[in-house]
């Protein structure tokens, strides 16, 4: 084993442009037989493009694709599953009304009558060579997720291929069953299969790949082999930045204008408490585990994390969207948790939600959307006061600075002005709490600036506020208070001045769990 | 005794449009397309089943002219449905309304002058299994009839033993799955509902060429969906599709003959209690209803 094998699968120069998007810039890489390749990077750094480009779901801008060293064109998946590529993505293509069996033969059922007895045996045949522990008769719909991954597993394999790449294979397992995957992988390498491993967990690389690749912002922007990796170095590379954003952020100049968090002797007591909160969901998969903190009036407290790693179903509780397994909310000291939203709407908790189009109706109007959630506020003797409503618009939108006339339906404005809108519906009731979530995502720079500052102002008159945001520079700039979360825990609890944006990257990558900051 | 034969033959007979046009929706459905066009698929091809048969003299002329028109139907649901993925709603809905119009429009431009509807003057006989036995009644029924039986065991063997069975279940409850196989999933629907707008033709055929030997435009009547009913009744399932067609023919056939004994309820009671009981029936049945998870779902490749 002198001699590096050819690679299974090369991409030269691969380029991906989705309009103004670049998705993908230049992409160079190999993945030799017989070793488990990790690429590793943020949410929104290419990742995902990258294995569709090479599944056939998308096609190139520019750049080729090689497989075994010739040039193809792979125009749909059946392309690559010829090509001997598998895929196991992140929700999983299976039919749960049929069998194991069924579900891998699917496509190749080896003539027009099914012999089902012939199909499970060659079915048990290709799982035994590769050591999956799969029985072929069993219903999908009645298997664990973690069986249901090995049944899609098998299908690639069946398939006979030479490339299998996992899409955040661990997202769905539990610990167990992740590490039985590694098992399962190590096994499929030692057999000459050539892996792609995509993650956002430093853990995941260290544990079962020989070479990590990482990506951001659609860039190989570094590539080593994993024993010689160090994991802080990783985390770096990943999220990209040396010294304390705050800092670089002020050096930029930047317009944000922070006055020193000094707690007044009334901002001693904590506004919100969150104690011990747990959810689980209906197959009893723990989504939020044991969080527990407290929010001043007068700061933001920022959370970073990775996507799907319970910052969105943190937001749901606090809101009233969801009822916690166990565990409460306190608002000023009394139970909040278990009320419906709009009690806790009337109780001084603000909503800016994740996705601002759930949080408006398209299809009327600005003034209407501006007055629709107090409009009892507005109607006299059964019918509605339209000179009140259009009255309370015109403040609003001149306060608030949205580009639109009153009449315009909302589903015509720009992101930036629907959330605007958004923000005024939410903030002129002048929330003693408020809790937001990616406010600024795929908004422009001006209304980026603009959310940030109408931001800071709910802490200066003194609100608390919740921000969750999958931009760490966002959540670094604004926070007073950053918390770490990762599987559901709060792992992390830094001040604005003490934050480590090495260790923040550690934890949102799930290093060093054990200890709280 | 005889009374019940004599009931379970009418039944048999009342049921076989149902079932055929069941059997068509189920195909249709199990790909996960939901066929709506179904009333108005049964009741043009009864129609240019009907027409064939009277221009030609033939009346397996006017067969196979009833099932092309119902494929034809299935293959214009397809290009609306699966080619171009309109909403199925819509789509069904408009062919049931395009099929009606159409019949209607050239049964006036045919035979508008006529004071009597026109009548075939034959129509396919009834066949007799076991002549002179007490069950002669019920085994004296039209070829359609049995052809409609033995599609049943067919249907299900297609379904649970065929390559194209588990392709077609596959379309309707996962058609990404189908897809990444390498299968092509328009393919899989598109032989689904032309397959299944066939059926619904057959369906039609039997109205005009052998129950009634005549066309009238109320001749399908609702029957298309009663058929979706029992389909959702039957789980998808031929077997059962088989014993919901039956329960509907028998208490069709049961207050047809409540009212010749001129039963003591009003005409109007008697005459809904078919629709009564496939309502009941489907609220008990519907709610353990496994729907293919894909249906009503047009298929699209993601960012294709």
């Amino acid at each position: 084993m002198t001699t590096t094998p050819e690679p299974v699968v090369s991409l030269r120069s691969v380029t991906k442009r989705f309009g103004a998007l670049t998705a993908l810039a230049d992409i160079d890489l190999d993945v030799r037989p017989g070793e488990i390749l990790a690429l590793l990077g943020e949410n929104g750094a290419g990742k995902t493009t990258l294995t569709k480009i090479v599944y056939g779901m998308y096609q190139p801008d520019d750049g080729e694709l090689r497989v075994g060293g010739v040039p193809v064109r792979l125009r749909s998946p059946a392309d690559a599953i010829a090509s001997g590529i598998g895929l196991v993505s992140q929700h999983f293509a299976l039919v749960p009304s049929l069998t194991v069996a069924e579900n891998v033969v699917l496509g190749r059922e080896g003539g027009a009558l099914l012999d089902r007895s012939k199909i499970e045996g060659a079915v048990l045949a290709t799982a035994e060579r590769y050591g999956l522990d799969v029985a072929p008769r069993a219903l999908v719909r009645a298997m664990s997720v973690g069986a249901q991954q090995r049944v899609e597993i098998l299908k690639a394999l069946h398939r006979d291929c030479k490339l299998l790449i996992l899409d955040e294979p661990t997202a769905v397992l539990t610990p167990q069953d992740g590490e039985r995957l590694f098992a399962t992988l190590d096994g499929l390498r030692e057999r000459g299969l050539a892996v792609i491993i995509i993650t956002h967990k430093l853990r995941e690389v260290m544990r079962v790949s020989q070479r990590v690749v990482v990506l951001r912002h659609g860039r190989v922007v570094g590539e080593r082999a994993t024993a010689g990796a160090s994991q802080a170095e990783l985390a770096r590379m990943m999220i990209g930045r040396e010294q304390l954003p705050v800092e670089s952020a002020s050096r930029r100049g930047t317009p944000l204008q922070r006055t020193p968090l000094q707690r007044t002797p009334l901002q001693r007591t904590p506004l919100v408490e969150a104690r011990r909160l747990t959810l689980r969901d209906k197959r009893g998969v723990t989504l939020l585990d044991d969080v527990s903190f407290d929010l001043y009036p007068g700061e933001i407290v920022g959370v970073a994390a990775v996507a799907g790693n319970g910052q969105s179903e943190l937001v749901s509780v606090l809101t009233g969207m969801a009822q916690p397994s166990a565990g409460e909310v306190l608002l000023s000291g009394e139970r909040v948790s278990g009320l419906p939203p709009a009690q806790l709407a009337r109780l001084g908790v603000g909503r800016v939600p994740e996705d601002r189009l759930e949080a408006v109706v398209g299809n009327l109007s600005v003034r209407e959307n501006l007055t629709l959630e107090h409009i009892g506020a507005f109607t006299r003797a059964g019918h509605l006061d339209g000179r009140a409503m259009a009255a309370e618009a015109d403040r609003l939108i001149a306060e608030y600075q949205v580009k639109a006339k009153p009449g315009d339906l909302v589903r015509t404005l720009s992101g930036g002005n629907i959330q605007k809108i958004v923000l005024a519906r939410t903030l002129s009731r002048k929330p003693r709490f408020v809790v937001v979530a990616q406010p600024t995502r795929g908004l422009d720079v001006g209304a980026t600036a603009y959310v940030h500052e109408r931001l800071l102002e709910q802490r200066d008159r003194n609100a608390a506020v919740l921000m969750v945001s999958e931009d760490l520079d966002e959540v670094l700039r604004l926070s007073d208070r950053v918390l770490v979360m990762y599987g559901g825990r709060i792992v992390g609890d830094f001040a604005a001045d003490e934050v480590d944006v090495g260790r923040v990257g550690l934890l949102m990558a799930g290093e060093g769990v054990a200890v709280h900051g | 005794m005889e009374f019940l034969i004599v009931l379970a033959a009418a039944a048999l007979r009342v049921a076989t449009p149902i079932l055929l046009a069941a059997l068509g929706e189920m195909l249709a459905e199990r790909a996960g397309v939901l066929n709506l066009g179904i009333e108005g698929t049964m009741l043009l091809a009864a129609f240019v089943g009907f027409v064939a048969a009277h221009q030609s003299g033939s009346l397996w002329v006017g067969l196979a002219a009833a099932i092309a028109t119902g494929a034809l139907m299935g293959t214009l649901m397809a290009l609306l449905s699966v080619t171009l993925g309109l909403n199925q709603h819509v789509s069904g809905l408009g062919i049931t309304l395009l099929g009606g119009g159409l019949a209607l429009y050239f049964f006036r431009l045919l035979y508008g002058g006529a004071s009597t509807p026109p009548s075939l003057g034959q129509s396919f006989g009834q066949l007799s299994v076991l002549p002179g036995t007490t069950l002669a009644p019920l085994l004296s029924q039209y070829g359609l009839t049995y052809f409609a039986l033995l599609l049943v065991p067919v249907l299900a063997f297609v379904l649970r033993r065929t390559a194209f069975g588990l392709r077609l279940h596959a379309s309707g409850e996962n058609p990404e799955a189908v897809d990444i196989a390498g299968v092509n999933v328009y393919r899989v629907r598109y032989q689904a509902l032309v397959l299944g707008g066939a059926l619904m033709g057959l369906a039609g055929a039997f109205l005009t060429l052998a129950q009634l030997g005549a066309f009238t435009h109320g001749v399908v009547n609702g029957r298309g969906w009663v058929a979706i009913a029992i389909v959702i009744f039957g789980n998808w399932r031929p077997v059962r599709i088989l014993l919901g067609a039956l329960l509907f023919g028998f208490v069709q056939a049961l207050q047809l003959r409540l009212q010749a004994e001129g039963v003591a309820l009003p005409y109007e009671i008697l005459l809904a209690l078919p629709y009564l009981v496939t309502i009941l029936v489907l609220a008990l049945a519907g709610r353990n209803a496994n729907y293919p998870a894909a249906l009503l779902k047009p298929y699209r490749r993601e960012g294709g």
